[in-house]
């Protein structure tokens, strides 16, 4: 099981070399000048100057890997110092924003909570309600809660989260005054009272994205329960005489669920897009608020660091889904 | 106790009572069973007729500003607050500008459509050359699918956010502000999310390929690109349909919440995210601005999934006829 680990850790670096590239291409080869908004009175000389102080007069491979040496050493030594109390990234220069002219990263681990908060919650809320949701509707194929269940998940499907956003807030925060539109980030939990405000701000933009997880994963697990359901072990598990039960939660639930974790892996980049639009909707100053408020301000280092910082986290659930993966799984683990 | 052997009706026939029919015969015959299916192709095709030619019946001007004539709220609000502010002449209402809401919204809905089918049909292309090439040489499918699996790694909607801002400005001053738009949304969704069909048209070229008329197709000398196009092709056409189904989905919700999040099409171009988007800031005192495009985008990806569970259904074979 540890070298399956360390074997998929791995091979994601390659994947996140890639993404790289990509995003790093993306920037460059956009057109537009990041001294377009110099004045026209500043000298050539001097732009060329400030071009060369930006980094820019470099070749391309040569940048490129002086960003790879920045966001994978650099950084990566500043937060050992910080752990640790050492001295390994003085003086060494860090991702600076434009806008700000702060190490994007310092802004990144501020503002990362928020988000990992708000989307690992949904993510989590989803997938424990679409699980029960999925085996009792492919238990009873065709019941009324099979149909009722098929149709909330298209519609949940359906309903894109800038429309469920408002709407909700509109509802709850609006009419009912339920909970508050707004979430609050400074808001510190330190007693029990403090704790239910903190659930009552987070409910409308878990449920928001949960509503979507809950639709996709929901449907995944029935169809693939629906296929096991009929296979000859199961037929074998009850002539044994072993309980509904523990055929179905046990020995049918395991099996299906290794189609189901693929979807769960593949449904985060998306999650992750529902995270940018929830921010907004709610004014939660996670990371896709940062990197929609760094886009308009044309500050290309902290839009490619944070599409980057992205990118790792897709990757990191990826890998932890497909550790799991193996877990379930023992034929994926030994090949 | 065995019973006493019934004659079998079957065999008893001398020939087949019912005359043969075409495949897609039995495929429209499975489709009208699935009910969802059938409203929703239908919900489609009344929407995507409303948006084309609903401009020539609905007559006024999208753009035309008529401040006189602002906030006026929608016919049916009188229902329930007789001293609404309504007209006939406008029965969706108008927004602050005096702009008509039913106008705006045939206009937005064509540029919605639009966007989704062309996205659609591009990604589709995409998807299903490299799928195609992938299955059928056995070089080509190792690159092709460590590819597919490293862009379906990648962060879809914060790099579309990228693209979208970074290449606005070129492509709007060599096409025009909404021509170039158009392009490059339809673009970046069309190249961003062809990575599912690519892996459903692998994985049925593999298990065509190995079929008996395949070899037999190559045993009289056909080439690879004639297989392709003669024999592989038309067998795969119905994971296909099923994508684009999920396709035109996809590309309808990323215009819309592109066009949420404020890089999509010019201000004066609606769309239903647009519309939506400019709305939320009022929309305690004008919910209906919030709703009408936002149910408008809601019941069209709805109608189009359940056209694609529909077809789902009605296309494989294993399925149909129970």
């Amino acid at each position: 099981m540890l070298t399956f680990t360390i074997r998929r850790l791995i091979t994601s670096v390659p994947t996140l070399l890639f993404i790289s590239l990509v995003i790093f291409l993306l920037l460059e080869l956009a057109p537009g000048d990041p001294m377009a908004q110099v004045p026209l009175t500043v000298p050539p000389e001097v732009k060329a100057k400030m071009r060369e102080a930006l980094g820019l007069g470099e070749p391309l491979h040569i940048r490129y890997w002086k960003w790879l040496v920045q966001f994978f050493w650099i950084e990566p030594q500043v937060l050992f110092d910080h752990w640790f109390g050492t001295t390994f990234s003085e003086g060494k220069l860090r991702i600076l924003s434009w806008q700000t002219r702060s190490p994007v990263m310092d802004m990144v681990v501020q503002r990362l909570p928020q988000t990992l908060w708000v989307v690992g919650m949904s993510y989590v809320v989803g997938i424990l309600i679409a699980l029960p949701i999925g085996i009792y509707s492919a238990y009873r194929q065709y019941s009324l809660f099979d149909q009722s269940g098929t149709f909330i998940t298209m519609v949940g499907f359906s309903i894109p989260p800038f429309f469920t956003g408002p709407l909700l807030i509109m509802v709850f925060a609006v009419q009912l005054g339920w909970f508050p539109s707004v979430y609050d980030t400074t808001h510190v939990v330190d007693d029990w009272a403090s704790f239910k405000i903190q659930l009552r701000q987070m409910i409308m933009p878990v449920m928001v994205l949960a509503l979507q997880t809950t639709a996709q994963i929901s449907r995944f697990m029935r169809a693939s329960m629906l296929d096991n359901l009929n296979q000859d072990y199961v037929r074998t598990a009850r002539a044994k005489g072993l309980p509904e039960k523990v055929v179905v939660m046990v020995h049918v639930l395991r099996n299906s669920m290794i189609p189901v974790v693929t979807a769960i892996a593949l449904g985060v980049p998306g999650i992750f897009g529902g995270a940018i639009i929830t921010e907004v909707v709610f004014k939660v100053n996670g990371i896709g608020a940062q990197l929609l408020s760094a886009l308009f301000a044309n500050d290309l280092p902290s839009v490619q660091t944070l599409t980057f910082m992205i990118a790792v986290l897709i990757v990191t659930f990826n890998l932890i889904a497909d550790v799991l993966y193996g877990v379930l799984d023992p034929r994926i683990r030994y090949d | 106790m065995i019973e006493p052997v019934q004659k079998i009706e079957a065999l008893q026939d001398a020939g087949p009572t019912d005359p043969p029919h075409s495949q897609w015969r039995d495929v429209w015959d499975q489709f009208r069973k699935h009910k969802g299916a059938l409203m929703g192709g239908t919900f489609l095709l009344c929407i995507t007729l409303g948006v084309l030619f609903g401009e020539y019946i609905w007559t006024i001007d999208p753009q035309k500003l008529d401040i006189r004539n602002k906030d006026i709220r929608p016919i049916y609000s009188v229902l329930w607050n007789s001293d609404a502010k309504v007209q006939w002449g406008h029965p969706l209402g108008t927004d602050n500008l005096g702009r008509d809401a039913l106008a705006n919204m045939i206009v937005g809905g064509r540029t919605s459509m639009a966007v989704g089918w062309v996205a659609m049909i591009l990604a589709l292309s995409i998807g299903t050359s490299i799928g195609v090439l992938a299955g059928y040489f056995r070089k080509l499918d190792g690159p092709l699918m460590r590819f597919t699996d490293l862009v379906l790694s990648l962060p879809i909607l914060p790099l579309l956010l990228v693209a979208v801002t970074l290449f606005r400005d070129p492509l709007r001053a060599s096409f025009g502000p909404e021509t170039g738009m158009f392009i490059l949304i339809v673009g970046v969704v069309g190249i961003t999310s062809w990575m599912q069909t690519a892996r459903i048209v692998r994985s049925e070229v593999l298990a065509l390929k190995e079929r008996e008329f395949i070899l037999a197709a190559r045993s009289i000398g056909t080439t690879p690109g004639a297989i392709i196009r003669r024999h592989l092709l038309p067998n795969v056409i119905s994971p296909i349909m099923v994508s684009a189904t999920l396709g035109l989905a996809t590309a309808i919700i990323t215009e819309s919440a592109l066009s949420f999040l404020g890089v999509g099409f010019p201000p004066d171009f609606p769309t239903w995210g647009k519309m939506l988007a400019d709305s939320v800031p009022r929309m305690d005192q004008f919910p209906e601005r919030v709703m009408l495009p936002g149910l408008a985008i809601s019941f069209t990806v709805l109608s189009v999934n359940y056209l694609g569970d529909g077809l789902r259904d009605a296309l494989d074979p294993r399925i149909r006829g129970r």
